[in-house]
């Protein structure tokens, strides 16, 4: 009879013993974390783009987390020229580290992809610029219209012939497609200051 | 809660051996049917979602045009239909049925569980379509918005109420391990979703605790109804006691003590405090222990009945399910070092290692368990062997092809990706053909849950004339089963196992 009240009680310490070293104490000591040199919080276009991020399920495919030296070849594969600290990501609410590579790692794409083009029309259709991607085409993020009709603020996106729609129509960039471009130029990890690069 | 073991346990007068089995099934017969008949619904679900986020790698253009179609969309809806729809309704509704019958006592706050269904349906709706709607957490493992865990923690707080006033009128003084580990589970989840619902985590030490929580559901949500279950029906089914009652508290306790401190494993390599990982790992080592415990405890009570995997369903799938748990937990502890996370991390070899926990062991369990459970609460027998056996064979290769297409394949993605000579895409093509494996075995899996999900529809609705006698694969020899009382007969006879444990 006491052994059913030992069971829910041991059962029960051992829950909250490392809830407070996994959850909490990490919360704690990294509280106090300064942002690395050029991570900044988000404007309200960038938070935007973030949201879509989050929405599409990029995270699904894409990490955000460049691994450090000696541990993988991140960098060797020029995703990165320092390992990712926890300084960069202060500024996220919720975090896009990821757990998958079915597409290459994010967390420094500004660097090596800064192109709005590039990005547009690797969103509108990534086979057109990945030949044997196996990334989904995102066209609701885009519009489709007459040349004749597009304003001049408007984002048209450059494709190759093979998939620019058809006659005079061209694709048009939606604010949500904007914004998602103004979120991946966030990502860009800046050299530290001190000698030790992890 | 001393109070709860000292009022009830001086009743130990269980009603006279023969009726009380059967009265104590009946009492649990509506929220038990309730609980699996949802669960079913969803796993259905939640197999056409994984079936259409498959075949997108095969098919990147495929239904591109409507968002809620998108593969980021499609992959957490599957993830959260099949572990908080399917495997948590079926675990509770299993574990429902477990718990009045160890504790010989009818089931209490039946209409708090029924209660708790609808609820727990109403929140899956709600997050199911939510993230397919656009409103996803983008969290790992919760993905679905805060509203629908808003039906579903209330849910769960139900089922606890329930379990607790049943306990309070047990009538048995000893436990058996099956209650140590379905009153730790009903203690568990709650506590995680709770824990991890609230909102005080962002960056970094959102990822530890994220980690920290989608491994403690697998570990501590979802194992131990598939272990109580498992240590449950093969001594049951093949009609000896288990092998060693110490050997099952030291598993308990050491699953307990070290789990929970394994999950930041996940994050090897990432931008986490060293010694958090280095926890982790340690702890996932040392899980060892209480998997060959449990694995050594499993073995010694099989041993000598093999043949008895032959005629019945119930010990089939159990005992796959608990050959998965020693081999899903062996390859989670070897994988957590570092060398070996360098290599797997961020490939399909992941996905490959939770399917072999989420399905091979405790989906296959559950399986198990529902073909001995349904026909004493209904009443009625199963419909078909020959397709009992189609469930089995569609299922069981479809993990395995499942599997073994994507280890291969996430250990060939993991050297090429730490070969920076080998171009990305050139890392993307060479995984293409296991992943198309993977589209066809999750197919064979998706047959076999329809047809379970027609068997299941046969026997709660009592159709046709009621089949003779228990379901076996085969016609059994005489006196195979005999001192079990049978593996589908509605109602126990022989001595019963676990009464066996109050000696």
């Amino acid at each position: 009879m006491t052994r059913i009240v030992l069971v829910f009680l041991g059962a029960f310490a051992a829950i909250a013993m490392s809830f407070t070293a996994l959850a909490l104490l990490p919360s704690l000591q990294l509280s106090t974390i300064e942002p690395t040199p050029g991570t900044t919080d988000y404007t309200y276009d960038e938070q935007r783009g973030r949201d879509i991020y989050m929405r599409e399920g990029c995270m699904y495919c894409h990490s955000q987390q460049v691994r450090p030296a000696g541990f993988g070849a991140d960098q060797q594969r020029g995703w990165g020229d320092r390992g990712s600290r926890p300084g960069d990501y202060v500024y996220d609410e919720t975090h896009q580290i990821g757990t998958m590579r079915t597409g290459p790692d994010l967390h420094d794409i500004a660097s090596r992809q800064p192109s709005r083009d590039w990005h547009l029309a690797h969103l509108y259709q990534p086979r057109s610029v990945s030949p044997g991607s196996v990334m989904p085409a995102y066209p609701y993020l885009f519009e489709v219209k007459r040349k004749a009709n597009v304003q001049p603020s408007e984002v048209t996106v450059p494709l190759s012939a093979e998939y620019a729609p058809p006659g005079d129509s061209v694709v048009v960039a939606t604010h949500e497609a904007l914004a998602l471009y103004d979120y991946l130029m966030t990502l860009e990890l800046e050299p530290l200051d001190d000698a030790s690069n992890p | 809660m001393p109070d709860v073991a000292s009022s009830s346990s001086a009743s130990a007068s269980p009603p006279p051996e023969e009726s009380w089995r059967r009265v104590v099934d009946a009492s649990t017969r509506r929220p038990v049917v309730a609980f699996i008949v949802s669960a079913t619904v969803w796993l259905l679900i939640g197999s056409l979602l994984a079936l259409i986020a498959s075949f997108k790698f095969q098919f990147p253009d495929w239904w591109t045009q409507q968002p809620w179609l998108t593969f980021g969309r499609i992959r957490p809806a599957h993830l959260n239909t099949v572990i908080y729809g399917w495997i948590s309704m079926a675990g509770v509704g299993v574990g429902t049925w477990l718990w009045a019958r160890l504790l010989k006592t009818e089931l209490r706050g039946q209409w708090l569980l029924l209660l708790s269904v609808a609820l727990w349906n109403v929140g899956m709706v709600v997050g199911t379509i939510g993230i397919l709607a656009g409103y996803s957490r983008s969290i790992e493992w919760v993905e679905m918005p805060y509203a629908a865990f808003a039906f579903i923690v209330p849910a769960l707080l139900l089922v606890v109420v329930s379990f607790v006033q049943t306990l309070r009128k047990r009538h048995v003084h000893h436990l058996y391990i099956s209650v140590w580990y379905l009153g730790a589970a009903i203690l568990w989840g709650p506590f995680l979703l709770i824990a991890f619902l609230l909102p005080i985590y962002s960056g970094v030490p959102e990822a530890t605790a994220n980690w920290w929580y989608a491994h403690n559901i697998l570990g501590l949500w979802i194992t131990p109804p598939g272990l109580a279950a498992a240590y449950y029906f093969i001594p049951k089914v093949i009609g000896r006691p288990v092998y060693s009652y110490h050997l099952s508290y030291l598993g308990f306790w050491t699953l307990a003590l070290f789990y929970n401190w394994a999950g930041v494993h996940h994050l090897v390599g990432g931008p986490v405090p060293q010694w958090l990982e280095t926890v982790s790992i340690t702890f996932s080592a040392m899980m060892i222990i209480p998997v060959i415990v449990v694995a050594v405890n499993h073995h010694m009570t099989i041993i000598g009945h093999f043949k008895k995997l032959k005629y019945s369903p119930t010990l089939r799938f159990v005992v796959f399910g608990a050959m998965s748990y020693t081999t899903v937990s062996l390859q989670g502890s070897l994988q957590s070092f570092r060398y070996w996370q360098e290599v797997t991390h961020f490939t399909h070899y992941t996905i490959a290692h939770s399917h072999l926990g989420v399905y091979a062991f405790a989906t296959m369990i559950a399986f198990g368990s529902i073909y001995y459970i349904m026909p004493r609460v209904t009443k009625w027998e199963w419909g078909s062997p020959r397709l009992v056996s189609l469930h089995f064979w569609t299922t069981g290769l479809g993990v395995g092809a499942y599997f073994t297409a994507l280890t291969i394949g996430g250990v060939l993605q993991g050297f090429q990706m730490l070969d920076p000579d080998v171009a990305f895409l050139t890392v993307v093509e060479n995984t293409k053909p296991w992943l198309v494996v993977r589209s066809v075995s999750g197919t064979l899996m998706t047959i076999g849950h329809f047809v379970f999900a027609y068997l299941l529809y046969r026997i709660v609705t009592q159709s046709g004339t009621r089949p003779e006698g228990p379901t076996y694969f085969y016609p059994v020899p005489e006196g195979t089963f005999e001192a079990a009382g049978g593996n589908g007969q509605p109602t126990g006879t022989a001595r019963e196992v676990e009464a066996e444990s109050d000696r």
